[in-house]
Order: structure tokens, then C-alpha cells, then sequence
């Protein structure tokens, strides 16, 4: 079909054709300075710094003066000695929290959607931790976690178990850090999977019932499998918030003890806070590459596989 | 529709940039003919009273200067602030920061007043000088007392255990023995709260500097190292050591300082190495921890040699973007002089000798001041590393709570913090690293 094939203009007006003829330029929604103010934000608090991170990065930075040192700041980076206790305590924290999240979400979320008489009242508890500071958490949980003067340790004491120095010993500060951040987490994970299983249709219940199917095959084949966009969801979530973990960690044990449970981001702002700018900053642009790294793949992985569920 | 869309649209950017430029108001000039002076100063309670009581004392003096304090957090977090308000032209007219290596960063040339020479500097102590001073020029006046970075101990098990105050490691040791047998924690470690585990190390600088004379300025220069060096290594070693022989409190990972303190006043615990700073604050609550609680040097290896390592007291320092230099300089004189020295004493138990001339202890000094005034008046004292070279390692808290820990060997974490040691060096841009 060409222009002429469209018939004669007969006065004013938008021409019928328009929308095709100028191809994938639609009309913008609204003029171009309703998008002013946001546009300013967007360039002024996001674009200028990021821009501005990576100039810093290759230099040595004291706030005072800058001095340009090329990619010294990425060498100097990789041969930080504990980086890559950094990395591994990074992932294992990131696949702890969430792999815990989706079982305990899915669990949670099936539970909160059956026919509970206080469903209302616990979907409310469940979720609330998400609503408090992590750092309030964090300072809560070191005081519950003492070794001497902890609930935690008072409680197992009671059935005779002599609970260890949670976050004062090297082997358990993580795992104790991760398990509250499960703790806080899991909320925000059960409502996308309540959100997740409401939205499954009730033929589906119904017709594995017709087909003389137990509970464990409803939640196996109809819940498990049409609640996958929630999972992927949680996933994706969770993970990256694992990778970029640094509130909670720092609350509870500022990496410690000595550099055991340090990840990426408390070895940045370590390096920030005793004022090595350019260093850090070099750290920021290798962490947002890491997770682009593995989000984008993950992302993209999981998107593949909704579209075939 | 379409004009109003406009005209909506550029009313909100004109609030946003509005918004986003009115953020740096400057104070309004007072109209009564005085001037305000803003004193920025660290959060912790020593602090904060010794400042009231010097800005109190000052306003009684000058009426016509009012001296309004605010606090900010202190640690790392607070050199951040404190380097983020110098760099953007935006700090307080007066401000409290530490001496020494810390200084070194902050470029005091340029965002300083510099003082050299000034009249306000008339009753300082010229040994003072150098740890307020960069490139030969001064900057700051001491702020409050000295301290002493040892161990703290409590007088009453030694008194009960017949124990003598020790000159060496090995009676130091032995003495750890005889309070373990008798059920008392002999060494309290608090490692939740980091920095208090670089006591060991930072605090035996008096036998460093004992055995290798020159190792402040070879450190310095890059050809010094701490992993190298077997004095310098000892503070690693003893770390390791009161580990291994499980001689420290139960809980110690996650032990903070104030309980830290607490065990140590109520004499749950008879070691703790610590500043003697630490102590005055809990005169209020806790009385017998002004009489009950002494100091002593970290021992060394040699008895013969035995002292104390000093931390000097911080600086208050002039910003140089003040718009009242004069006033500002009158106030640091009087901080600088022995009348502020008096206001200072009546609201807070000094932990340590005062670094003006005609500025004395009071009779009724803590216990643990006047045992360090005794090392000092011997000669038997040194200033920290940090005072007499502008290395420090900002990784050393971690290390040594590793190596305290058990779980990074002393030869090791030392050859860590030589590492760290060189990260800041080349980040200060020292020459010869």
C-alpha cells in the first residue's frame, strides 16, 4: 500500500494513515515538557553520578583533589586480600537467602491461601517484619543472639543445648546473618506467592480433583507449575538483593569477625569509610558489572522459561 | 488543554530546579551585634561534656560570642563527614577532630586556618605542635587531656591476689594465670566493637620505639615493616597468645567496650587494654571506677624498659571558610589555656595530663591519670605510631580481630597490615611507596 493508495487529504486534521507513515515514532503521550521535571531528576541524580563514578574510578580521589591513575584502582582492587572471601560469601549469601525465600515463600503462600479461620491476621504477621528498618532488625537480632545473655541461647539452654557465639564466631556469623535475613525477607516473598496462587484459575483445581488426584498432586502439578512467574519473581528479587547485601551484614557484624563474613559491598564501603574514594568507587562499577553479569543471564534464563510455562 | 499542560509542566520544573538549588542557605548574620559560632564535635559522652563545659566557660568570659555545638557520629563514619563538609566549603566555624595521622587527610592547607605563630598558641605545649601540624605549619590546639593506650586493671583482684603491677610479658602472663585460678576473666576483649582489638598492637608502640629506635620514620618511608621487624610483631604475637591459652571472656566475638568497662569496674574481669578515656564517663554511675581502676603500660619483653604509650589529645581546629576567624581564634585561645583546663576539670574527670602550660591534674584525678602522669613524669612515655608518622592502616581493627580470634596466624595478619599499610600510603600519595 502506498501514500496515494490512502485517498485525497479533504481538509484538516490528522491524515488517516498517519500512525504507519512515520513507522515506529508514535506520538508521544503527552508534550515534551510534562517530561521536563522527571527528565531533570533522572539526568541530575542518576545519569550525572553515574557518569561521574566511572570518571572517579580511574582516579585517586581525596575529595579535595583528584589525580588520574588509570586503571590502578582495578588492580589495586582484585588484590584486596580478602576479596575473594568477598565473593563467595557474597554468593553463598545470595543463593542461601534465596533459595530459603522461595521454599518458605511457596510453603507459606499455600498456606495463607487455604481456607484459614485467622488468614487475614496471619498474613499480616507474616509480612510485617518486611515493614520494620533492617537496621532495627539487625540491632534486635544482636542483642537476641548473645552468647550469654541472649534469648536464643537462653531458650536452647533449656532443652540443654549450649548455643554458640552466633555472630561473635567465625563459623556461624554468616549463616546467622543470612537466616535473618530469610526471616525478614520471607514476607515479601510469601504475598508475591499468595498473588501468585490466587491468580491460578480453580478449573485446574477442580479438574485434577475430577481426575481423582490427591492434595499432593494439585499443589505438584497445578500450583507448583502455574505459580512460576511468582518464583521467578522471588528469584530474582531475592538474588539480587543478596548480591548487593550490606545493611543487615553491617548491623550484625560489620563483616566480622576479622574479614569472615565481609562481602562485596561492607569490603566497599570499608575502603570508602577509610577514605579511599577512587578505590571504592573502582569496587561500585566491579559490583554493578558483577550483578548485570549475573542478572541479565538469570533474567533472561528465567523469562525463557515463563514464556514456556 | 494543551496550554494548561504546558504551563503545569514548566511550573513543576521550575520547583524541581527550585528544590533541587535552595539546598545551601547560608546562617542569617545576627543583629544584636553578636556573633554565633557553630562547634562541630563527636558524639561520645566524654566529648561531647568537655566541649559544653569549655563552650559554657567561653560564653561566661566573652559574652558577646555564642558558641552553638553540634554533634556528629564519630569513627569512620565521622571522618567521612567531616571530609565531606571540608571539601564542600560547608563546615562548622570551629571543629573537633583527632591529631596525628588522621589529620593528614583532611589536606589541612588547604581547608584550614592556619595558625602558625598565632598568639593562641601561647600556652601550648611546643612538644604538642607537631601531631596538629602539616608541612611545619599548625593548625589546631589540643582539646581536652592526653590519654594512655595500656591495659587498664582492676585494683581490687590485685589487691586480693597479692599481685604486683607487671614490667614484662612474662609476669604479665603469670599474673593472667593467678587471676584465671582464682575464677576472675584475666583479659577482657570485646571484638564487636573492632577497633578496640588494636589496643595490643597500637598500645605497644612504647616497646617498639624502646628496641628499634628509628622504626617511626623507616616505617614512614616505606623500609620499616611490621611482619619484619620482631618487636613490632610482638603486639600480633600477644594478641595470638591470650587466645590460644583461653584466657580471654566468654562471648568476647560479640562483647561490645561499655560491657567491656562494665566487667572490668565490677571486677568480673582484671585486664582490659583500653584507653584511659574510657574510664571518666563512668565515674557518674559507677564511682568506684575512678578509684578502683588503674593503668599500666603494655608490658615488653625487656622489664628494664618498661613504659606507656600516649595518645595525644585531639585538635580543635578553624575551618577556613569561617566568616568569624577573630572570634574563632578567641575561642581556640581560651581552649588553649588553663582557666578551660579548671571549667573542663569540674564537669569531667580528666583521663590524663592536660598539653597546656599551667594546666594541672586536680588532686582528685582518676586513679588511672595519675598512674599514667607517673609513667610521664619517669620520662618513661612515647606517643602512639599514629602521632609520629601519617601511616595507619585503616584494616588493622579487622586484622587483629582475626588474629586475636584465632583465625589469622600473627606472622600472617602482620604481613596483612603491612599490605594495608601500603593500600594508604599509596592512596596519601607518601613518597617512596
Amino acid at each position: 500500500m502506498t501514500r496515494q493508495d490512502a485517498g485525497p487529504r479533504t481538509g484538516p486534521g490528522l491524515p488517516t494513515g498517519h500512525a504507519r507513515a512515520t513507522g515506529a515514532r508514535r506520538r508521544a503521550a503527552y508534550p515534551y515538557a510534562f517530561y521536563l521535571p522527571a527528565g531533570i531528576v533522572y539526568v541530575v541524580i542518576f545519569l550525572v553520578p553515574t557518569v561521574m563514578a566511572f570518571y572517579f574510578s580511574l582516579t585517586r580521589w581525596t575529595l579535595f583533589d583528584s589525580e588520574f591513575v588509570g586503571l590502578q584502582n582495578f588492580r589495586d582492587f582484585f588484590a584486596e586480600q580478602n576479596l575473594s572471601i568477598g565473593f563467595a560469601n557474597t554468593f553463598v549469601y545470595a543463593v542461601l537467602t534465596s533459595g530459603l525465600k522461595v521454599v518458605l515463600g511457596l510453603l507459606l503462600g499455600v498456606l495463607l491461601t487455604s481456607k484459614l479461620r485467622l488468614r487475614g491476621f496471619l498474613r499480616s504477621v507474616v509480612f510485617f517484619p518486611v515493614l520494620v528498618s533492617t537496621v532495627a532488625v539487625g540491632i534486635t537480632f544482636s542483642v537476641l543472639l548473645r552468647p550469654d545473655t541472649g534469648l536464643v541461647n537462653k531458650t536452647l539452654a533449656l532443652v540443654g543445648i549450649d548455643g554458640p557465639d552466633w555472630l561473635g564466631d567465625a563459623t556461624t556469623a554468616l549463616l546467622s546473618v543470612a537466616l535473618v535475613d530469610v526471616w525478614k525477607g520471607v514476607g515479601l516473598a510469601t504475598v508475591i506467592y499468595i498473588a501468585g496462587i490466587l491468580s491460578i484459575p480453580q478449573e485446574y483445581h477442580q479438574a485434577v480433583a475430577v481426575d481423582g488426584g490427591s492434595a499432593w498432586h494439585r499443589f505438584r502439578h497445578v500450583t507448583l507449575p502455574l505459580s512460576w512467574p511468582a518464583t521467578y519473581s522471588v528469584i530474582i528479587l531475592s538474588f539480587i538483593g543478596g548480591l548487593r547485601s550490606f545493611d543487615l551484614i553491617w548491623t550484625m557484624t560489620r563483616g566480622g569477625p576479622g574479614f569472615t563474613s565481609d562481602t562485596i559491598a561492607s569490603i566497599i564501603y570499608k575502603q570508602y569509610q577509610a577514605g579511599f574514594y577512587g578505590l571504592s568507587t573502582a569496587g561500585n562499577v566491579i559490583l554493578f558489572v558483577v550483578v548485570t553479569a549475573i542478572a541479565v543471564p538469570l533474567t533472561w534464563f528465567l523469562g525463557k522459561r515463563q514464556v514456556a510455562a | 488543554m494543551k496550554t494548561s499542560h504546558r504551563t503545569l509542566g514548566a511550573a513543576l520544573a521550575v520547583l524541581a530546579m527550585t528544590a533541587l538549588t535552595s539546598c545551601g542557605s547560608g546562617p542569617e548574620p545576627a543583629s544584636d551585634g553578636t556573633v554565633t559560632l557553630s562547634f562541630l564535635v563527636d558524639n561520645s559522652q566524654a566529648t561531647v561534656d568537655t566541649a559544653k563545659a569549655l563552650a559554657d566557660a567561653f560564653m561566661r568570659a566573652d559574652p558577646t560570642i555564642k558558641i552553638e555545638t553540634e554533634t556528629r557520629p564519630g569513627g569512620s563514619e565521622g571522618d567521612n563527614i567531616v571530609k565531606t563538609r571540608l571539601s564542600t566549603g560547608d563546615m562548622a566555624d570551629v571543629f573537633w577532630y583527632n591529631s596525628g595521622s588522621l589529620l593528614q587527610a583532611l589536606n589541612p592547607a588547604q581547608s584550614m586556618l592556619d595558625l602558625t605563630g598565632d598568639p593562641v598558641l601561647a600556652n601550648v605545649q611546643e612538644s604538642f605542635l607537631p601531631v596538629v601540624s602539616q608541612d611545619g605549619k599548625v593548625y589546631g590546639v589540643p582539646a581536652g587531656t592526653a590519654m594512655g593506650g595500656g591495659i587498664l586493671y582492676n585494683r581490687k583482684v590485685y589487691d586480693k591476689l597479692g599481685l604486683r603491677v607487671p614490667k614484662s610479658w612474662a609476669e604479665f602472663m603469670a599474673n593472667n594465670d593467678k587471676i584465671k585460678a582464682s575464677g576472675v576473666t584475666p583479659v577482657i576483649a570485646t571484638f564487636k566493637d573492632t577497633w578496640s582489638s588494636q589496643l595490643f598492637v597500637l598500645g605497644d608502640y612504647y616497646n617498639v620505639q624502646a628496641a628499634v629506635p628509628a622504626f617511626a620514620q623507616d616505617y614512614t618511608a616505606n623500609k620499616a615493616k611490621f611482619a619484619a621487624t620482631p618487636a613490632a610483631m610482638a603486639g600480633f604475637e600477644h594478641l595470638a597468645e591470650l587466645h590460644a591459652k583461653g584466657l580471654l571472656n566468654e562471648g568476647f566475638g560479640s562483647a561490645t567496650v561499655d560491657q567491656g568497662m562494665k566487667m572490668l569496674v565490677e571486677g568480673k574481669g582484671a585486664h582490659y587494654a583500653m584507653l584511659s578515656a574510657q574510664l571518666p564517663p563512668l565515674v557518674d554511675t559507677m564511682p568506684q571506677a575512678a578509684t578502683d581502676i588503674g593503668f599500666f603500660g603494655i608490658p615488653g619483653a625487656d622489664p628494664a624498659t618498661n613504659g606507656a604509650t600516649i595518645w595525644e589529645p585531639p585538635g580543635i581546629y578553624v575551618a577556613k571558610t569561617t566568616e568569624h576567624a577573630e572570634a574563632a581564634k578567641k575561642f581556640l585561645a581560651f581552649v588553649a589555656s588553663p582557666p578551660a583546663a579548671d571549667a573542663v576539670n569540674k564537669v569531667v574527670a580528666p583521663p590524663g595530663p592536660y598539653r597546656i602550660d599551667g594546666a594541672e591534674l586536680p588532686g582528685d584525678a582518676i586513679q588511672a591519670a595519675k598512674d599514667l602522669q607517673a609513667y610521664i613524669d619517669a620520662g618513661d612515655s612515647a606517643p602512639a605510631l599514629e602521632f609520629v608518622s601519617p601511616v595507619k592502616g585503616p584494616s588493622l581493627e579487622q586484622i587483629t580481630v582475626a588474629v586475636g580470634s584465632g583465625l589469622t596466624k600473627p606472622a600472617e595478619g602482620a604481613a596483612q597490615y603491612d599490605k594495608d599499610v601500603e593500600k594508604q600510603a599509596k592512596q596519601l600519595g607518601l613518597a617512596g611507596w
